[in-house]
């Protein structure tokens, strides 16, 4: 007869808690993907909740996260009720998703998301964590879809680091999800579709745009767009650069604008929108351990997919901009739209509907030209990481943060003699440099701090493997996060270290008779 | 060696974590052909992902480490981070008479610790509650920045002519007449006189290829990291289950709690991004220190350890082959590396440790162990399905 297996006591066996609920379907990220997939799921009967952070709370907005904001918001979003009343008007799909019995929670954070694998197998059953502004809790799900959108890409050059410096995902959640936009007067990086679009959008809405600039010799996007923003006045400036953000208290008053090597000229306005290029935001399927791959023609690393957005990990899919860029305007919008149908059809078992795939975009040439002008134009003092004050030539020199010494020997160490040593690795610069370690968990500077090692190891295009992400992925308040109320296991189970008394034992009392008596006051108890 | 020979080295080391690069330092800044070996990145894994501290008054090592930690940014060249002392506070009557047996016994080990009333520990660690009844003040040890001082180790170590090849996983050895003479890599072979295994925990695997049998058990320990604090007087603040430190720059990184055992392949650890525990971290922080409950937690991070059956490490130069030598710190690595690189460096030239008795610390302890010795004690990995 086999013997019963013994258990450690301060094992995590047994001791994580089951979620609060269990839902059928779970879909994270209330857009146009993620609200079609919740009306789909639940008209093929399934139980389902949509989960969405918006209306994010102002201090998150304050840390850009989960967009880049910009410190371009009006007092409205203090107002969490009537943010919420823009947010529904704003998306009429979620009335229909109500209507057909989708539970909707507005609000609410994804920090994290959570099944057994490789090297973890604990979880009583597979679980995404929630918060809002007062507690984190744990939902467990049947199938879950993750329709998270994209992220802004940010990217640096002098004067970026004050209010009014945004990107185009934030504009549009100002304008149209929050109507809270602070700005009058602005200009757009980038010309492609991301940036033509917001241009228009930022028009309609009765903004002024004083420029529409664009790094290469030409206009990159639609030719209509073209012609309907110069037929409306708007000045598209191509082979120019923004130099530099001028500004005081409230942020950018000018920028200055030229050729890389050339003569400038000021252009006044009070918001410049970064429109070019965006990420698609995959970081909760990177902390799942879903597969990831490196593919530029949809928006940098994206999630590996099988038909109907299937992941490499059971019961878990993506739709929309999350599962590689669908593209800008309604085009883009139509395409999010199917995936999410799409999605929530695979989910249930139904037969997989052929789709159009977007057209691929060699997103990652658009970041390189512009992030290599913007270093043309910029200085080693020019800050990149704005949490952590790294500046370029920091990051370059690799240098540790500038509360510590910087001894002598550190000079001959750089971004140079480190490729040397082995492929460039940006978990590593971050460890050196801080770059990336914020409090605004690396949203305004992973991506281009990935394309500044690039440019300057000379790396093959995609190749800086991607910064991991870590949970929380939304920056959450110790007494948010915590667990009130943990079960007795975990504390009757909970030891500062491993719970191995004889790892404490005083060397020289190995195999004295005083053994005994140390043993006897660590059982159960072990010092820090 | 095969064609694909790479330039061998006197000494070999495979395992570029902080123990191994210890060693490699000591060994190459006094005058010796040395090469590491590392599968990955330096101190990617359990070296790079810890607690950071320096207190393990327990060890026969611990004093060559107190020597020896507070001239490591000298010695080395680069930055460690590296600060003295700690506090340990209680929340609870009954952590309060731990620490006070604690203190007693530091004081036995003669290292001072002192007992501190509330007022006393507030003062030292003033974001820790105001309700804390009070805790002991360990006037040794301290806390480092382990990735700061894993690179620091691994230039310093190139700058006194030894070298680093990252990436290069170990696929065998080859030996002649009962000694290694050469390790097999993706990156080609390289010949040694002597072999050193410090690869944490996938030692037990290489060493397997020797016909060694070094029992290890690995687990994976999580730690949570918060936006950056007001710094305190003393940053290694302990206490209420937790282990951690205040960073330089402010970040309270902590963690403690249970562990959970997993199985290590060939291929080394699955460095799994955390579990739901970070929330059982997050309120043990938020209880210890109340004032900056507000405080956001902005990443979390694991480690997977290894422990030898007793918990303590194996540092010895084997009987056979008796040119490898063989270093696993058992869970407690990070803040002894001064001492154990030392103590490595001294097994391989001289034979034996010159400045301790590390006679204890023998692989040989381990022969007439029980098979299924994992399994007794509980250190199982849970079968992972998906």
């Amino acid at each position: 007869m086999a013997q019963a297996p013994k258990s450690d006591r301060f094992a995590l066996n047994g001791k994580l808690p089951r979620p609060e609920r269990t839902v059928e379907v779970l879909v994270i990220g209330a857009g146009p993907a993620g609200t079609a997939a919740a009306i789909q799921a639940a008209r093929l009967g399934a139980q389902v909740l949509l989960v969405d952070e918006h209306p994010v709370s102002a201090a998150l907005m304050g840390l850009d996260t989960p967009l880049y904001f910009g410190g371009r918001m009006t007092s409205a979003v203090q107002r969490q009720a009537r943010m919420v009343e823009q947010l529904v008007a704003s998306n009429p799909d979620l009335e229909r998703a109500l209507e057909l019995g989708v539970e909707v929670a507005l609000g609410t954070y994804t920090w994290g998301a959570y099944v057994n694998g490789p090297g973890a197998g604990t979880l009583p059953q597979p679980v995404v964590g929630l918060a809002d502004e007062d507690r984190a809790w744990l939902v467990g799900f049947d199938k879950l879809i993750l329709a998270t959108g994209a992220r802004d890409l940010a990217l640096s050059f002098p004067g970026w680091d004050q209010p009014g410096v945004m990107g185009a995902n934030g504009l549009a959640a100002l304008l149209d999800r929050y109507d809270a936009f602070a700005g009058r007067r602005i200009v757009v990086l980038g010309s492609g579709d991301l940036g033509l679009e917001t241009a228009l959008r930022a028009l309609d809405r009765g903004l002024e745009v004083a420029a529409v600039i664009e790094v290469r010799d030409r206009v990159q996007g639609h030719a209509d767009q073209v012609e309907a923003l110069r037929a409306r006045g708007v000045e598209i400036l191509t082979g120019q650069v923004i130099h530099a953000a001028h500004g005081g208290l409230d942020g950018v008053a000018r920028i200055e604008v030229g050729p890389v090597a050339g003569a400038t000229r000021s252009i006044d306005c009070d918001t410049v929108c970064l429109a070019v290029g965006l990420s698609p935001a995959v970081e909760l399927l990177n902390v799942l351990g879903g597969a990831l791959a490196m593919d530029s023609g949809r928006g940098g690393h994206v999630p590996v997919t099988a038909d109907g957005g299937a992941t490499s990990l059971p019961n878990i899919f993506v739709a929309g901009d999350c599962a590689g860029l669908c593209g800008a305007g309604v085009l883009g919008r139509a395409r999010a739209i199917a995936q999410g149908n799409a999605a929530a059809r695979a989910a249930l078992g139904q037969a997989a509907t052929p789709m159009a795939k977007p057209p691929r975009h060699d997103a990652l040439e658009d970041h390189l030209a512009w992030m290599r002008a913007l270093m043309s134009v910029s200085s080693d003092a020019a800050i990149v990481c704005q949490c952590e004050e790294v500046t370029l030539g920091d990051l370059l020199g690799v240098q540790p943060p500038s509360y510590l010494d910087r001894p002598e020997r550190l000079a001959a160490r750089d971004i140079h003699s480190l490729n040397a040593d082995g492929p460039i690795n940006q978990d590593q610069i971050k460890r050196l440099t801080r770059a990336c370690m914020g409090a605004c968990q690396a949203r305004r500077c992973r991506e281009q701090v990935a394309l500044i090692l690039t440019l300057a190891t000379q790396a093959p295009t995609g190749s800086i493997p991607l910064a991991g992400f870590r949970a929380p992925v939304r920056p959450l308040p110790l007494r948010v996060l915590a667990d009130w109320d943990e079960s007795a296991a975990m504390g009757e189970g909970w030891d500062v270290w491993f719970g191995i008394p004889s790892q404490w034992m005083p060397y020289r009392d190995i195999g004295t008779e005083r053994e005994a008596a140390h043993l006897a006051l660590l059982a159960g108890q072990t010092p820090p | 060696m095969s064609s694909s020979s790479g330039k061998g080295a006197s000494v070999v080391i495979v395992g570029g974590g902080v123990t191994g690069l210890s060693a490699g330092w000591q060994l190459a800044r006094a005058g010796c052909d040395v090469l590491v070996l590392d599968k990955g990145i330096v101190g990617w894994e359990a070296s790079g992902r810890n607690g950071g501290g320096a207190s393990h008054y327990h060890s026969p090592l611990y004093a060559e480490e107190q020597r020896l930690w507070p001239q490591m940014d000298e010695l080395l060249g680069y930055p460690t981070e590296y600060r003295r002392e700690r506090v340990i506070v209680a929340l609870t009557e009954a952590h309060l008479a731990e620490y006070h047996q604690m203190a007693a016994k530091f004081n036995a080990l003669g290292y001072a610790a002192d007992h501190l009333d509330p007022q006393q520990a507030i003062a030292m660690a003033p974001l820790v509650s105001e309700a804390c009844l009070g805790g002991i003040h360990v006037k040794f040890g301290g806390h480092a920045n382990p990735q700061r001082t894993v690179q620091a180790y691994a230039w310093a170590l190139q700058d006194h002519g030894g070298r680093i090849l990252q990436q290069a996983a170990v696929t065998g050895f080859a030996t002649a007449g009962g000694r290694v003479i050469g390790v097999k890599t993706v990156r080609g072979d390289f010949g040694c006189d002597v072999l050193v295994v410090a690869a944490g925990p996938q030692s037990g695997h290489l060493l397997a290829q020797l016909d060694v049998d070094l029992p290890l058990a690995a687990a994976r320990a999580e730690m949570i990291v918060t936006e950056p604090a007001p710094l305190m007087a003393i940053g290694g603040v302990d206490g209420n289950g937790l282990y951690g430190r205040q960073t330089l720059r402010g970040n309270l990184v902590y963690g403690g709690g249970p562990h959970e055992w997993v199985e290590v392949g060939d291929a080394g650890p699955h460095v799994r991004p955390t579990t739901p525990l970070i929330r059982n971290l997050a309120r043990r922080v938020a209880e210890l220190m109340p004032k900056v409950a507000d405080l956001r937690v902005i990443r979390s991070w694991a480690g997977v350890v290894e422990n030898t059956p007793d918990g303590r490490p194996v540092i010895d130069r084997l009987a056979s082959p008796d040119n490898v030598v063989v270093a696993t710190m058992s869970g407690v690595g990070f803040g002894l590396s001064p001492a154990s690189g030392r103590a490595v460096a001294d097994l391989v030239r001289e034979g034996r440790c010159t400045f301790a008795d590390i006679d204890k610390l023998g692989i040989g302890r381990f022969a007439g162990l029980s098979p299924d010795w994992r399994s007794e004690r509980g250190w199982t990995a849970v079968s992972a399905t998906l």
